[in-house]
């Protein structure tokens, strides 16, 4: 019947993923590297970097969740329960973090909302990734409902993953900060960039080795003929763009190592769709099994080809608006 | 552990849910507010118009990020808590609350950065213009909540197979039956709560002899409104009774502890509801009051709580109280300010120091008569989550109860630790008070002392 219309909302859905990734990435990236900052006015020039962004930038996360409730609510109803205890450890470090940027400007003791800000960022970076791991992993299902204990997703794959993502994070946002500031910040964040450059790649090779070894439909995908013919510049991209991330950090690049750092992420972000596709609850459920009514996607739909676009715009705005440097000493608010 | 998961879930839902409702509730009311100020700014072009705006805005930041988060939160917890819920209405409920994320949750995420950072960057017009978007924006998200909700309460425009709901007229599903009333009476209590928190603010500067002009304004923007608001109040909170009495005749039966239909009812000012022998104790009762205001005659009859077996009625003690508590506040705001526009009417508003105090004391009083409100609808629709689709106690997770035992703490400790701050953070920024950065330095100074005696802590006295 209407085939097409799950397709069309699982790329919405997960262009909305990935836009959360890419953008809170960076905020929370920028959390994960706030303990490493020097002084007082340091954290100030990080923390005004992304101020005027996170608040937008974390409701690409309420799209992605609400997105899942709107269009495959049988989905939602399945992965929310299963991988309950991450979940809800990732929305109460989120609450930390956003709290965090606020009372910070009005405290005049800042250690424990630093302190709150940088855990709070790190455990929703690593959350995310136990996420991740844990849906990647594969959800038990009976009777379109979740089926399993309440730590199955516990595993050495989803701490991995969920260490992979604090790495990741942190490389957007140590590459946010050498575009954003300047001086002693910036210095620092381009050799922390490096570092962190070169743990994503040894995670990313990880991920890409373990997950074909343990899933066979994964090994399947990659390595059967003539799939492979088709997917090997997927890797081969990889390696051009780390090396020129690489680089570009090298000659103290602006603008290009965050945008080589953003093009990591959905590179590897393609991977795992073309792992699981069409998968949305592995190795159970595919987005034509999950999805809503066609008339509850149909209606939804309508106003997302309208709405999203005029928020792409405003967003869009938004970053033109706060362009160009954050200086030292420029304080927040 | 033999800990009951639905009831656990049931818990933690109320608290996150109550604990959310606080800061839309003054998020929405405040957003407007500043942006009054911000045309009447651009539109007078004087400076303490700019400076009040300011003012709020700061205090604006810190109460929004708690809404945020905790916002965030609920829109995950339908799955991980109600998964059965999500599943069965999912098809009609999810789609509201994914419009309420791309009309309104965007919108004012967005435009708040260019309100709080944007000052130096953007014409005034602009600066305005963001306040303006984000007050809108957090009216539209309570339009898509509202809506929501409402469809929970009475659903329409849709149709059952194998137990799981289909729409059939998105405009009959949004449109639905209490929707109109509930929207208007939850906009209009966001407003008051919110003249109630700028009137205390301005009476407490009047009363401390600080910031004079702020908080001379502050008092005659707040009583303005309210004076207008808490009155109609009263007449969209009846027309919403009179309508839940058609489309949920048992709670309105639970909200005046009627049981028995066949008799008119009394309005029972105290009562001990007893849900055993069917009666109420102790009742100090007006004969006949309850059939006055809902049927508008004496003896008019409406739906007992005898009418449905006690499965099916909700808890009455709770509904029965919260709908009094929330009454209560209401007729203290209706007096509190209509007495304050007669003060101002006689002239004396700003030296009536014992009704400064009342009111510099009382800013609390929305924010409990919009708890107590939701705590009557919500619990009202007992045993119901969606009212005759959906018993709550088949809507839950297939989670364990340990793991929700264990969040549920985890909720507590960091919400109370989050809102404990909030409180205080918001308390030194009232106290700081409104004038402008050149000034900030002596107040700074004072704001230790002044913060510790009990007359600086508006906020801190709970």
């Amino acid at each position: 019947m209407e085939w097409y219309l799950p397709v069309i909302w699982a790329s919405l859905i997960g262009t909305a993923v990935a836009m959360y990734v890419i953008l809170d990435g960076f905020d929370l990236g920028v959390g994960i590297l706030f303990p490493f900052a020097c002084s007082e006015s340091e954290r100030d020039q990080m923390m005004a970097s992304v101020a005027p962004f996170w608040d937008g930038n974390e409701t690409w996360l309420v799209l992605g969740g609400g997105g899942l409730f709107v269009a495959f609510p049988l989905a939602y109803s399945v992965i929310m329960p299963a991988l309950y205890l991450p979940v809800i450890v990732m929305l109460l470090a989120l609450v930390f973090r956003g709290v965090a940027f606020e009372f910070r400007t009005v405290s005049r003791s800042k250690t424990w909302l630093n302190f709150a800000f940088s855990i709070g960022s790190g455990l929703a970076a690593f959350a995310q990734g136990v996420i991740l791991g844990g849906l990647i992993q594969g959800i038990k299902v009976a009777d379109d409902a979740y089926a399993g204990g309440a730590l199955d997703w516990a595993t050495p794959f989803a701490f991995l993953s969920g260490l992979a993502m604090i790495f990741g994070y942190g490389l957007l946002g140590a590459t946010w900060l050498t575009l954003k500031t300047e001086g002693p910040v910036a210095e620092r964040a381009r050799g922390q960039a490096k570092v962190l450059l070169l743990a994503v790649l040894a995670f990313m090779g990880a991920v890409s080795l373990w997950t074909p070894l343990t899933e066979p439909r994964i090994a399947a995908r990659w390595f059967s003929l003539p799939n492979f013919y088709f997917l090997w510049p997927v890797p081969a991209v990889t390696a051009l763009v780390a090396f020129a991330c690489w680089r570009w950090i090298g000659e103290r690049r602006e603008a290009p190592p965050f945008l080589a750092a953003i093009a990591l992420f959905l590179l590897g972000y393609l991977g795992l769709v073309i792992s699981n596709f069409p998968y949305l609850v592995p190795p159970n459920l595919t987005i034509w099994d999950t999805a809503a009514t066609p008339a509850s996607q149909i209606f939804m739909l309508l106003g997302t080809l309208v709405l999203l676009p005029m928020i792409l715009g405003y967003v869009a705005f938004v970053y033109w608006l706060f362009r160009g440097k954050v200086r030292e000493g420029e304080s927040y608010h | 552990m033999d800990l009951d998961p639905v009831l656990l879930a049931r818990l933690q839902f109320a608290f996150t849910v109550t604990f959310h409702i606080i800061f839309p509730s003054f998020t929405i009311g405040l957003s407007a507010y500043i942006a009054t100020l911000g045309a009447l700014w651009v539109r007078s072009g004087e400076e303490r118009y700019h400076e009040l705006m300011r003012f709020w805005t700061r205090i604006f930041a810190v109460s929004f990020a708690m809404g945020v988060v905790s916002g965030l939160v609920l829109s995950y917890q339908f799955g991980t808590n109600w998964s059965r819920f999500s599943l069965v209405v999912g098809n009609v409920v999810g789609p509201l609350i994914g419009y309420e994320v791309l009309t309104a949750f965007f919108l004012e995420a967005t435009f708040l950065g260019v309100l709080l950072f944007g000052f130096n960057k953007v014409p005034p017009w602009l600066y305005v213009l963001s306040a303006a978007i984000v007050a809108i924006g957090t009216a539209m998200s309570a339009f898509w909540i509202l809506s929501a909700n409402s469809w929970m309460q009475s659903p329409a425009g849709y149709e059952l197979k194998d137990g799981i709901a289909y729409p059939i007229d998105w405009l009959a599903v949004i449109f639905n039956p209490t929707f109109p009333y509930r929207f208007a009476h939850m906009l209009n209590a966001a407003y008051l709560t919110t003249g109630f928190v700028v009137l205390a603010v301005g009476a407490r500067y009047l009363l401390a002899g600080r910031h004079i002009e702020a908080g001379r304004t502050m008092l005659r923007m707040a009583i303005g409104l309210t004076a207008v608001l808490a009155p109609l109040q009263l007449v969209i909170g009846d027309q919403h009774g009179l309508d839940t009495l058609k489309y949920q005749p048992i709670k309105i039966a639970a909200m005046e502890a009627h049981w028995d239909g066949t008799k008119p009812g009394a309005f029972h000012i105290f009562a001990w509801p007893d849900e055993k022998t069917e009666t109420n104790r102790y009742a100090l009762s007006i004969p006949n009051a309850s059939s006055l205001v809902l049927t508008h005659r004496l003896h008019g009859l409406f739906t007992g709580l005898k009418s449905v077996p006690p499965s099916d009625r909700p808890p009455v003690a709770i509904v029965f109280f919260a709908f009094r508590i929330m009454l209560a506040l209401g007729f203290f705001m209706i007096g509190a300010a209509l007495f304050g526009a007669f003060l101002w009417w006689r002239g004396s508003l700003f030296e009536t120091r014992w009704y400064l105090q009342i009111m510099a004391h009382t800013w609390w009083v929305g924010f409990v008569a919009v708890m107590a409100g939701w705590i009557t609808t919500e619990s009202g629709r007992q045993p119901w989550i969606v009212e005759k689709i959906l018993r709550t106690a088949d809507a839950s997770s297939p989670v364990i109860g340990a793991s929700i035992a264990v969040t549920l703490v985890l909720f507590v400790l960091a919400y109370g630790v989050v809102f404990s701050f909030g409180i205080y953070y918001i308390n030194r920024l009232i106290d700081r008070g409104p004038e402008g950065p050149s000034e900030t330095p002596r107040h700074l100074a004072g704001a230790p002392i002044s913060a510790a005696h009990g007359g600086g802590g508006l906020l801190q006295r709970r």
